[in-house]
């Protein structure tokens, strides 16, 4: 239970943090083809960025779980 | 269902537990040297497939290393780099081989026997992403050191100059050990995660669904090396900014 409110909890922000930065990166490509290559470069470092705080969550459910 | 989020020992080397992730990286680190020492003595003018597939990773990365890092500082930085994106790479993959978590061997523990799984994945282990990203980490300081000189390295940490220099002094370092944390415990996260998810899945339909789900890790894994690289090149770029 806990385990679970754990990682539901923890996923929303980096849910919204995750879309809104593809959704302006998508706006961007859109405005700016020629600039693709580097700003999927610069995407992927901040979907890493925000990512890491959904897995951070997860690493506490599962040790919540497992341990 | 068998999940254990730290790695079981396999067998002692006199009182020193062999884990079977140690195991793994062993093996994967013999395949590495081999198959270096063989690109090394044993390429051709006309070059094979093995040959070009690695020319292609060679030529790819150095080039966006050296579009991110600048002609002077990459031929230092790049083989560290590529070292870790391999490593990384290889050892996501591997874990996905069959026999990974489903291969047991006995292990005699307390006077009773215990089945452990032989092998597993080797970045599923939080003492070996720990041990990447403290390498990666040092490794870091080392370049900054080497292309800043040490007093202009250590003014970044350690400055008088103001209340306010001295403060965000401390904050760089806390942000050096919250880069290992971070660093550690998103590939372990991303790749164990990847373990459970699959283990369930075996678990509720053993045939033919799991199959997405082992294109999706595939596709987590090489995304999670590339992500370890593209990091580690950002804060050795952040680092050697001036200020």
């Amino acid at each position: 239970m806990i385990s679970g409110l754990t990682i539901a909890i923890g996923g929303i922000g980096p849910a919204i943090a995750i879309g809104l930065i593809a959704s302006k990166a998508m706006e961007a490509i859109g405005r700016n083809p020629d600039a693709a290559p580097q700003i999927q470069t610069n995407m992927v470092l901040g979907l890493a960025f925000a990512e890491a705080i959904a897995i951070y969550s997860l690493v506490m459910a599962l040790i919540l779980k497992f341990v | 269902m068998n999940i254990s989020l730290a790695a079981e020992p396999v067998f002692y080397l006199s009182h020193i537990p062999i884990t079977n992730s140690l195991l793994v990286t062993w093996i994967l680190m013999l395949v590495i040297v081999l198959l270096g020492i063989f690109i090394r003595f044993g390429s051709w003018v006309i070059p094979n497939k093995v040959q070009s597939f690695l020319e292609v990773i060679y030529e790819s990365s150095y080039k966006f290393v050296n579009d991110m890092l600048g002609p002077k500082i990459t031929p230092q930085v790049y083989p560290m780099a590529i070292t870790l994106l391999l490593f990384i790479a290889i050892g996501n993959l591997a874990g996905l081989l069959p026999g990974m978590g489903s291969l047991f061997v006995p292990l005699e523990k307390h006077g009773e026997i215990e089945w452990m799984p032989l092998f597993r994945a080797v970045t599923a282990d939080l003492n070996m992403t720990f041990a990447l990203a403290i390498i990666a980490i040092i490794a870091n300081q080392y370049f900054a050191i080497k292309f800043l000189g040490f007093s202009h390295y250590i003014k970044k940490f350690i400055n008088f100059s103001s209340p306010i220099n001295f403060f965000v002094g401390i904050l760089e370092i806390i942000s050096e050990f919250s880069k290992i944390l971070s660093f550690s415990f998103r590939l372990f996260g991303n790749v164990f995660a990847g373990e459970v998810l699959l283990a369930v899945m075996y678990y509720l339909v053993p045939f033919a669904v799991p199959i997405p789900f082992i294109m999706m890790e595939v596709f987590v894994g090489l995304m999670q090396a590339f992500v370890f690289f593209l990091l580690f090149i950002v804060f050795v770029k952040v680092s050697l900014a001036e200020h």
